[in-house]
């Protein structure tokens, strides 16, 4: 199989979010092209994994046993005194995935839908002509090539340059990254619970998680604010708590990462569109970007469908994707934003102080919604404006 | 100038998100830097997760 020279969609990223976008635009019958840059979809990932039952299965009318490394019940967060906050079901309500997998399949589904895949396959820049993206330039195997197409989606994730060729700024400032490093530790004792661990010692502006991966298992990991950086790194963050508490653990797999916690880019321009990290859908608050991902892909492939329909890609046309994520995506990256400037500006004894206020309770929607529900209720010194974004539910 | 420690780099693209001038890249398991259009900001020295970037004393070429 080879490349054609023209496409309708070209997405840029063999991500969840690049794969939804290849996979919708191809079942509403659109001429697709997914290019990944690596040689293989999935590996190696940059996730901590997890991700709510309920989002999920929105998406997958059914959600295969592969994909799931462990089913959690709940989450533990410990303040930096040791306060344990636990908000749990007695049933499942989230999962761990096995990214190599997940990532994979949903390519797989995109390729069976009729979307071409190429892995190893790398964009360089876009083709422009009279102000639209009209392509892309790339590199495959070593050889140059050019790909004409009628859209073209950046689902390019952290590392997106698609916004930045078609002139979007989507440079992260320090204060709107967070610096991650992850290990998948063997041999210690896990619940099926996600831990969530706080504290400026700890993480600074950030937090580390231990996200179980069967019985024994888990990916232990570290974001820390990049404002907050100095000569210490996650690494050696990371390293220190793993001595502390899994001095047991065997490490197997070591991994880094950058996570957008900013504002969306803008996402949309004459002839394309950014989906997933690439549009800075990460949440700000729990730095948790696959189901975003996942939802803006499917908003870019139908946009993409409806344009292709009427016959125009311009600004004007792409504009209804965001009109689409605005409403839920958008408010709900607006909330996790404020909060998580209110959080970074927290003292350690604040972070005490709120979590003493809820330590006696079990709460059961396990959403920062859910917490943050208890949260206002017993800490009037909340600001205002703050805790009224949390009072609406948000459509997901 | 910005160098790369080869061996410790995880290839994550944190410095690809913070570099305002678009001079890195990540090209599947490796980082590029374009000298020419760096702008010494040292913002994915800062980033790194690793401490793989370190800013030389080789004058910018």
């Amino acid at each position: 199989m080879s490349l054609k020279n023209k496409y309708d969609v070209i997405v840029v990223g063999a991500g969840p979010g690049g794969s939804m976008t290849a996979k919708t635009a191809a079942e509403k019958g659109l001429n697709v092209l997914l290019i990944e840059k690596r040689q293989e979809i999935g590996s190696p990932i940059r996730c901590a994994e997890g991700v709510g039952k309920k989002s999920l299965k929105k998406f997958f009318p059914v959600i295969k046993d592969e994909w799931i490394s462990t089913k959690m019940s709940g989450v533990r967060i410990y303040s930096p005194d040791g306060t344990l906050v636990e908000m749990s079901d007695n049933r499942a309500v989230g999962y761990v995935l096995e990214r190599k997998i997940f990532d994979r399949d949903l390519a797989c589904m995109a390729a069976d839908a009729g979307a071409d895949v190429f892995t190893k396959t790398r964009a360089t820049d876009l083709i422009i002509k009279d102000n639209f993206v009209k392509g892309i330039e790339g590199i495959r195997l070593g050889e140059r090539f050019k790909v004409e197409a009628d859209i073209v989606v950046g689902a390019d994730g952290v590392e997106s340059k698609v916004g930045r060729w078609a002139g979007i700024n989507t440079t992260l400032k320090p204060k709107d990254i967070e610096s991650g490093a992850e290990y998948l530790i063997s041999g210690i004792p896990m619940e099926d619970l996600c831990e969530i661990y706080l504290g400026n010692d700890i993480a600074p502006a950030g937090y580390v998680w231990a996200f179980p991966k069967g019985k024994n298992r888990a990916n232990v990991g570290i974001g820390i604010l990049g404002s907050k950086l100095g000569e210490k790194r996650p690494f050696d963050y990371l390293n220190e708590f793993v001595k502390r508490k899994y001095r047991d653990g065997k490490i197997i797999e070591v991994i880094y990462g950058g996570i957008p916690v900013s504002r969306p880019t803008k996402t949309f321009g004459n002839g394309m569109m950014l989906v997933g990290d690439a549009a800075r859908f990460t949440d700000p608050i729990t730095g948790g970007g696959i189901t975003n991902a996942i939802k803006s892909g499917i908003y870019a492939g139908e946009v993409a469908a409806e344009c292709i329909e009427e016959g125009d890609f311009s600004e004007g046309g792409l504009k209804k994707y965001e009109k689409r994520w605005r409403s839920t995506i958008g408010e709900e990256n607006n909330r996790s934003y404020l909060l998580k400037e209110f959080f970074i500006n927290l003292p350690d004894g604040g972070l005490d102080v709120l979590a003493h206020s809820i330590n006696k309770i079990r709460i059961t929607e396990l959403s920062v919604r859910g917490l943050m529900g208890e949260l206002i209720d017993k800490n009037p010194w909340i600001p205002t404006g703050l805790a009224k974004l949390f009072k609406k539910k948000i459509e997901k | 100038m910005i160098s790369i420690n080869r061996y410790k780099c995880g290839y994550c693209g944190a410095c690809v998100a913070v570099c305002p001038a678009g001079a890195i890249e990540l090209v599947e398991a490796w980082i590029e830097i374009d000298g020419e259009s760096c702008v010494e900001c040292n913002n994915c020295v800062k980033i790194c997760p690793i401490g793989a970037l370190e800013v030389s004393d080789e004058p910018k070429k």
